[in-house]
C-alpha cells in the first residue's frame, strides 16, 4: 500500500482548474520531487498533501485512509501526527530560541522534551547554536533548524516547499545531505522545487503543467 | 519539560522578547488599572473623608429628654455607650438657663457646656479672644456682646433666682471670648456646667447632648433607634440637615466615581483590543506557522488569552501601585489627609485587569483563529 495516493484530484476555483484530474502515488520511504512552472498547481497540490486544503473532486489516501472529506480540525490532527513541513522562508517563531522552536512542534504533537530537541539540532549540526534566536542565525542555519523541527516528531512524510530556494550553494548541499540521510533512514520525502539540481537529488520527479501531471522522470543516477 | 511549562515559556517569551508592541498593551492596561485602583480607593475612602469634612459642619445626632423631665449627666453618658468610641468624635452637653445680667437688668439665655467637647462637635465656632478655661470665665455671643456693649476682659455679674427662694444667686464672670457662629448661638452667654450648677444651685441636669458621630446615615439611624429603645425617657434624633446632605453628596460623588471608572475601563478595553488586533496582524505568519505545525484553534486561543491575561496580571500589579499613589495625591490635595492602603485592592485590581484583558482579546483571538495555515507556504 502506498503511503500517499492522489486519485483523480481536481481543485476548481470558479472557472479555473488549479489541478485537473491528477493521479499520483508515493510509496513509503520514497523521495519524490515535484517540479513545474508558476501556476502549474504545485502550491495547490502542496496544500492538499499538507492537509491545509481539500480537493474539489477526487480522493486523497494517506496510509490508505481517504482524508479528502475530513473536517479542518481532523486535517490539523493528521498534519500534526503524520507530516513534517519545511518552508522556503524557514518561518521560525522569532522570539523563541532554536531549541524552543523545535520544541514548539513537540508541544503541539505530544510533550516538549528539551533533550530530544537538542539531539535533533545535533543531527543538523546546530546543537551549539540551540540557545540562539532566529535573528542570530544565518539563513542556512535557520533552514536546518526547520529540518530538525520537521523531523522531531518522526513524521511518516516530510513535505518541503522550495527548501533551498533562499539558500546559497553550500547550505543547499547541507540541506540535501540531510534529506539523503533522512531518506536512508526510511523517511518519505516530497520536495516541491524549481531547482533542477534539487529535483535530481530525488528518486523520481513529477512535472506538473497547467494543473496536470505532464510527465514523471525516474532519476537513474540517484545516489543513496 | 511539561506542556504547561512550555506554554508559560511561549507566553512570557512573546511578551518579554517582543517588548515594543506589548509595552503599549501593558501601558494601556496599567493606566486602566491605575484609574480603577485609584478611583476604587477614593470610592471607599470618600465616605470617611467626606464624613470628616461634614463633621466640621456640626453635630449629626442629638440626645434629648422625651418628656418634661430634664436628663441627668450620668444618664446621658450611659446612652453614649451604644456608640463605639472610635466613631464618637465628640459629645457636648448643654444646659440652658435664663439668667439676668445685673448691670444691664436684662435677661439672656445662658448655655452651660463643656468647652473642650464644643470644639470637637462644633469646630466652626469662631472665638475672638480665647476659650474659657476656668469656671469664672465666659464666652459671650457676638450679638449679645454688641447689644450690651461688653468687650473682652470685662467682668459681668450674672444672677439667677431659684423658684423656691427670694434670694438671687450672683456670680462675677470675666468675658474671655466673643463667639461668632452666624447662628442663634450669637445670642447666648456660654458658661461651664460647674458655674451654672453654682449659679442655679441645681447640679447634674442637662437639656440636650449634641453628638458628632463618624458613621453613615443608616448606621446613625440604627444607633439612634437603639438609644431610644433602651431608654424610654430619652430620645436620640439625627440632625437631618447634616446627615441628609452628607448622604446626598456621597451618593453623587460615588456615582461619579463609578461612572468615570466604567468609562476608563471601556476605553482601556478598546485600546487593548486595538493593540492586540495589531499584534495578530503583525503575527499572521507566526500564527499560520503554528497552525501548520499542528496547533489546534483551541491552542491558538489559549496562547493569545494567556498573553492577554499575563499582560492583565502585570498591568494590574503595576496599576495597583500607581493607583494608590494617584489616590494618595488626590486625597492629600482634595481632602487634605492621607489614605491607608487596602490590601484587598491588589487582588481585585489584578482580577479585573485580567478580566478586561481577556475580554479585549476575544475579537483579536477570533481573527487569529481564522488565519489560514497555508499562508506560510510559498513565502506569502
Amino acid at each position: 500500500m502506498s503511503l500517499l495516493e492522489l486519485k483523480n484530484i481536481s481543485k476548481i476555483y470558479g472557472e479555473l482548474k488549479a489541478l485537473d484530474n491528477v493521479n499520483i502515488k508515493v510509496e513509503k520511504g520514497e523521495w519524490v520531487a515535484i517540479m513545474g512552472p508558476s501556476g502549474s498547481g504545485k502550491s495547490t497540490m502542496m496544500n492538499i498533501i499538507g492537509c491545509m486544503d481539500k480537493p474539489s473532486l477526487g480522493e486523497v489516501l494517506l496510509d490508505g485512509v481517504d482524508i479528502s472529506k475530513e473536517s479542518s480540525k481532523k486535517l490539523t490532527e493528521i498534519r500534526r501526527d503524520k507530516i513534517g513541513l519545511i518552508f522556503q522562508q524557514f518561518h521560525m517563531v522569532n522570539y523563541l530560541t532554536a531549541v524552543e522552536n523545535v520544541m514548539v512542534s513537540q508541544y503541539y504533537h505530544s510533550m516538549p522534551d528539551e533533550e530530544e530537541a537538542l539531539e535533533a539540532l545535533g543531527r543538523v549540526g546546530l546543537r551549539e547554536r540551540a540557545k540562539h534566536l532566529p535573528s542570530q542565525l544565518s539563513g542556512g542555519e535557520q533552514q536546518r533548524v526547520c529540518v530538525a523541527r520537521a523531523l522531531i516528531n518522526a513524521p511518516e512524510l516530510i513535505l518541503a516547499d522550495e527548501p533551498t530556494g533562499n539558500l546559497d550553494e553550500a547550505n543547499e548541499n547541507i540541506v540535501l545531505d540531510l534529506f539523503r540521510q533522512l531518506h536512508r533512514e526510511g523517511t518519505t520525502l516530497i520536495v516541491v522545487t524549481h531547482d533542477p539540481e534539487v529535483a535530481e537529488a530525488a528518486q523520481r520527479t513529477i512535472v506538473l503543467e497547467h494543473g496536470r501531471v505532464a510527465r514523471e522522470i525516474i532519476n537513474e543516477n540517484f545516489q543513496e | 519539560m511539561s506542556r504547561r511549562k512550555m506554554f508559560l515559556k511561549m507566553v512570557t517569551a512573546s511578551l518579554l522578547r517582543r517588548r515594543s508592541r506589548m509595552l503599549i498593551a501593558l501601558l494601556s492596561i496599567a493606566i486602566g488599572a491605575t484609574i480603577l485602583s485609584g478611583l476604587v480607593t477614593i470610592y471607599y475612602d470618600v465616605p470617611r473623608q467626606m464624613g470628616a469634612q461634614f463633621r466640621g459642619y456640626g453635630a449629626n445626632m442629638i440626645l434629648v429628654p422625651s418628656g418634661e423631665e430634664k436628663m441627668t449627666v450620668e444618664k446621658a453618658q450611659e446612652c453614649l455607650t451604644v456608640i463605639p468610641k472610635d466613631q464618637l468624635l465628640g459629645a457636648t452637653p448643654y444646659r440652658y438657663v435664663n439668667v439676668e445680667m445685673t448691670s444691664r437688668q436684662r435677661t439672656f439665655v445662658a448655655a452651660a457646656t463643656d468647652f473642650e467637647q464644643v470644639q470637637s462637635t462644633s469646630p466652626y465656632f469662631a472665638v475672638e479672644g480665647r476659650w474659657p478655661e476656668g469656671d469664672r470665665e465666659v464666652l459671650v455671643g457676638k450679638e449679645t456682646a454688641e447689644t450690651i456693649g461688653v468687650k473682652l476682659n470685662n467682668v459681668i455679674e450674672l444672677s439667677y433666682k431659684p423658684e423656691d427662694t427670694y434670694v438671687k444667686n450672683t456670680l462675677n464672670m470675666t468675658v474671655v471670648g466673643i463667639l461668632e457662629t452666624g447662628g442663634d448661638e450669637e445670642a447666648y452667654i456660654f458658661t461651664t456646667l460647674k458655674a451654672m450648677d453654682a449659679l442655679t444651685g441645681v447640679s447634674g441636669q442637662l437639656d440636650v447632648m449634641e453628638m458628632s458621630v463618624s458613621a453613615a446615615s443608616e448606621e446613625l439611624e440604627n444607633y439612634a433607634a437603639e438609644i431610644s429603645e433602651n431608654n424610654s425617657d430619652m430620645s436620640a434624633r439625627l440632625v437631618k440637615r447634616v446627615t441628609k446632605s452628607e448622604t446626598t453628596v456621597l451618593a453623587k460623588l460615588q456615582s461619579l466615581v463609578f461612572l468615570v471608572t466604567a468609562v476608563v475601563l471601556l476605553l482601556t478595553m478598546i485600546c487593548v483590543s486595538t493593540t492586540m488586533m495589531a499584534v495578530v496582524s503583525e503575527r499572521r505568519k507566526e500564527i499560520g506557522l503554528r497552525k501548520a505545525l499542528g496547533a489546534s484553534d483551541q491552542s491558538i486561543r489559549a496562547e493569545f488569552l494567556g498573553e492577554g491575561m499575563f499582560l492583565g496580571l502585570l498591568g494590574g500589579i503595576l496599576g495597583t501601585a500607581l493607583g494608590f499613589a494617584f489616590a494618595q495625591v488626590v486625597s492629600v490635595n482634595v481632602f487634605g489627609s492621607s489614605i491607608t492602603f487596602q490590601p484587598l485592592l491588589l487582588p481585585i485590581t489584578v482580577i479585573v485587569s485580567m478580566g478586561i484583558a481577556a475580554l479585549s482579546c476575544l475579537l483579536p483571538i477570533r481573527r487569529a483563529v481564522e488565519i489560514d495555515p497555508a499562508l506560510v507556504l510559498k513565502g506569502e
